[in-house]
């Protein structure tokens, strides 16, 4: 095979991988510091016996990120050396920011967050979750504008011709405010809560089922339906956002992700389909000319379509692009119907007397773990053929001296690593849960964090 | 061209990249000679111990490892993607290595099998001493240059070039080295039969590096010679390696008092004084091009424009502080001897 071919699978691969992760930290990150809030403001056990519990897990997944992250970060110089010089000048600065504002505010706290628990005050180790979480969130804030900026380039200019052109930067808030990354970072953010809170409903539903924990998973449930609830809603708003800005500013993209071919012409809308790019059709249940309203309030609003583009611009799977789109958009539907119809019964004082809906819940986690991946899958694929978008082609990308045997080898290690990965965070994730918050037996002897942490404290 | 303190920009910012790197050495450097004494440990309590004096600060000090690829991407683009296509094999297999120690750590006490924690055992012990080898093959070869061609590109073998005799010996100095500094560290927070099995192993460790350390000097000066030529330019440089072999020295006086706090801190001295020396032998140049001196990549061909190197250079001067700030916090709350409790690993 290709170099290109082998280069690409080898990045959607590790990428895809890693990002089961941080959208989970950053969720649960969020859960965490309201568990420990209500601690603080309650001095409920309970509380603290969630927080605890969560930071255990939440562990498991920071670590995963972490060992997973390094590998992107080293692909664009390995893999993508073309890429990494021309993109370096504009990148720089928006990766200096992630590495020494964020990242290191969340690995810096880290540490006390999930050792600490018995060494510092309560407010100590409170200001360290806060640090965490931020920390994740900044973190997503820099790896998103640099990923806007390859699909909406602003705030630079070229230098040199043919392929040792490349971008410098001529305005940095321009760059990190691009067209797109406002819209994209809250579309992130959003859907790593979703993750997260619908990590924590879908162990405390077990629970629940199984009729163990029950006290401390009612309320963990809660805390994480209300969280589940709000952004669910919210990122219809998000997302609707994301799609005016692609419709404005990567057309080819936004007519992949809904199979419009019609160069210039109101454009359909699908619930579900098939784009045969050969005849240039969409076989599928439509909203006649859903697109066009979305996007003008108007029916007759005509809408750019891939014809208008010449082949070589256009993205070359557009069926994959119309799927993953569409995979997303559904389960964000149904996550909002979910979580308005639990809401609706918590309200009504029923939420916990239907088991059918406790397994919805169960198996939902897996619901937004599929939307963020198919979500990105639809915005890198719609991109190509560019790999920032109308200025560097991904085929010109490449490193000129990496061979395709290398990066078939190192394909191969990263397949057979992820794998055992893999197995082995399902099986200790498996395994946390079924051992539960805390040892039922030896509950009620065990002393509030704050009395152990005096205690330590008064020791040293 | 803009200067501060008159330096100008590529400059500094091959301060600031040293000045990563060198951090990196240190802190995951103790990691990782830590990690290389693992399996010398036969207790399954001795090797939790080392296992946590290191539990709560390896991913913190990883995080120097993102941070320094990350300003050497943005502040030498060309440098990174030249380095990193070249040296294909060693950067991937450093990823598989980094990736098994992250989850040895994180997997093994998760399990009482002694098979389970034994297989975790070597995998974290091997991964530890493959990472700190393959730091300092990477830095051979960068010492020695490498093929590179009029377009920067590298124009070398895909997949074996990278062994050659002088990269394996900085690649095992290396390793030396951060045994040593590892052993100090872990002297520091054990106590009892480990402490006093740490001190036999770190008489051990010194030996190890002032042995291969010299080898590798020499080799150095005898077939590298024009790694010297900034120090025959400026013979007041020649202080750098005076002190190098005064802060080696330093180690094993300060060790035979059982002065460790001292010797740790001479142990990093050590490390960064390397590569202070390093960055004095490659100075201007980032890669020597050994097809043609007209193709080696400099801190000036390499670089990024002014205008994003002062962008970087302003976001180090607000984030390094506070790096600063909360690293010491959390070295702080961890201070003394490792006690194993319920959230240890």
């Amino acid at each position: 095979m290709e170099v290109e071919i082998l280069a690409r699978i080898q990045f959607a691969f590790t990428i895809a991988f890693h990002y089961i992760y941080p959208p989970l930290s950053i969720g649960l990150g969020l859960i965490m510091v309201i568990m420990e809030g209500m601690y603080i403001r309650t001095r409920n056990k309970e509380y603290e016996t969630l927080a605890r519990f969560w930071t255990k897990i939440f562990a498991l997944t920071f670590g995963l990120g972490v060992a997973t992250g390094i590998v992107m970060e080293f692909e664009f110089g390995t893999n993508w050396a073309t890429y990494s010089r021309f993109v370096g000048d504009v990148f720089g600065s928006a990766l200096a920011a992630e590495g020494i504002f964020a990242f290191a505010l969340e690995s810096g706290f880290l540490g006390v967050l999930i050792f600490g628990w018995n060494r510092v005050k309560p407010w100590v180790h409170m200001v360290s979750t806060v640090g965490v979480f931020l920390g994740s969130m900044f973190s997503a804030v820099w790896i998103v504008v640099a990923n806007s900026w390859q699909q909406t380039p602003t705030g630079y200019h070229i230098v040199g011709e043919g392929l040792n052109a490349r971008a410098e930067i001529t305005d940095f808030w321009e760059m990190v405010f691009n067209p797109s990354s406002v819209d994209r970072i809250i579309h992130v953010w959003q859907g790593a809560f979703l993750a997260g809170a619908f990590l924590v409903l879908s162990v405390h539903a077990y629970y629940l089922i199984r009729g163990r924990y029950v006290e401390i998973s009612t309320k963990a449930f809660k805390i994480a339906l209300g969280v589940a609830t709000v952004f669910s809603l919210t990122q219809l708003v998000s997302g609707h956002r994301s799609a005016v800005v692609v419709a404005e500013h990567q057309p080819a993209k936004l007519a992949a992700m809904e199979g419009h071919f019609d160069a210039s012409a109101p454009a359909d809308m699908y619930v579900f389909g098939w784009v045969d790019k050969e005849k240039q059709k969409v076989i599928g249940l439509r909203i006649p000319r859903g697109l066009s309203f979305l996007l003008h309030y108007d029916f007759e609003a005509p809408v750019t379509g891939l014809n208008a583009f010449p082949l070589e611009d256009r993205p070359g799977q557009v069926n994959a692009v119309f799927q993953f789109y569409h995979i997303m958009v559904a389960i964000g539907m149904f996550l909002i119907a979910l979580t308005l119809f639990a809401s609706f019964q918590w309200w009504r004082g029923r939420l916990f007397t239907y088991r059918w809906l406790l397994w919805i819940f169960v198996f939902s986690v897996l619901l937004p773990q599929i939307a963020n991946q198919a979500g990105w899958f639809a915005a890198e694929m719609g991109r190509q053929p560019w790999v920032v978008y109308g200025l560097l082609r991904t085929s010109d990308a490449l490193s000129k001296s990496v061979t395709a045997n290398q990066v078939l080898f190192s394909l191969i290690l990263f397949t057979l690593i992820y794998t055992l990965l893999l197995a082995l965070f399902l099986y200790l994730l498996n395994k946390k849960i079924k051992h539960g918050p805390y040892d039922e037996a030896k509950e009620d002897g065990r002393p509030l964090q704050e009395e152990i942490a005096d205690a330590v404290i008064g020791k040293s | 061209m803009a200067t501060i303190f008159g330096l100008d920009y590529p400059t500094l910012w091959f301060l600031v990249v040293g000045g990563l790197f060198s951090g990196y050495a240190i802190l995951d450097g103790f990691d990782f000679g830590a990690g290389a004494w693992h399996l010398f440990f036969r207790k399954e309590e001795s090797r939790r111990i080392a296992l946590n004096a290191v539990g709560p600060v390896w991913d913190g000090n990883e995080v120097w490892l993102v941070i320094g690829g990350g300003a050497l991407f943005a502040g030498f683009p060309v440098m990174y993607a030249t380095l990193f296509s070249a040296m294909y094999v060693p950067f991937m297999l450093f990823l598989v290595f980094i990736i098994f120690r992250a989850v040895s750590i994180e997997f093994r006490s998760k399990e009482p099998m002694k098979w389970w924690r034994a297989t975790w055992d070597v995998a974290y012990s091997i991964s530890s001493i493959m990472l700190a080898f393959l730091l300092g093959v990477v830095l051979g070869n960068v010492l020695q240059g490498m093929p590179i061609d009029h377009e920067y590109e590298y124009a070398g073998g895909p997949f074996f070039e990278f062994l050659n005799p002088y990269a394996l010996m900085v690649g095992v100095t290396t390793l030396a080295l951060m045994m040593t500094h590892g052993a100090i560290y872990l002297l520091l927070k054990t106590e009892g039969r480990l402490y006093t099995k740490l001190t036999l192993l770190l008489r051990s460790g010194i030996i190890f590096f002032v042995v291969s350390f010299s080898i590798t000097t020499l080799y150095t000066l005898i077939y590298i010679p024009h790694l010297s030529d900034n120090f025959q330019e400026d013979p007041a440089l020649f202080i750098v390696p005076v002190l190098v072999f005064l802060s080696i020295a330093n180690i094993p006086r300060l060790a035979h008092k059982r002065k460790y706090s001292q010797a740790f801190l001479f142990s990093s001295i050590t490390i960064s004084l390397l590569l202070i020396l390093v960055a004095i032998e490659l100075y201007p140049n980032l890669l020597l091009s050994t097809l043609d001196p007209q193709n080696t990549i400099t801190i000036y061909n390499a670089a990024s424009s002014e205008k994003s190197l002062g962008i970087m250079l302003t976001i180090t001067a607000i984030g390094g502080p506070m790096i600063l700030v909360y690293m010491f916090f959390v070295y702080r709350t961890f201070k003394g001897k490792v006690k194993l409790d319920d959230t240890s690993y």
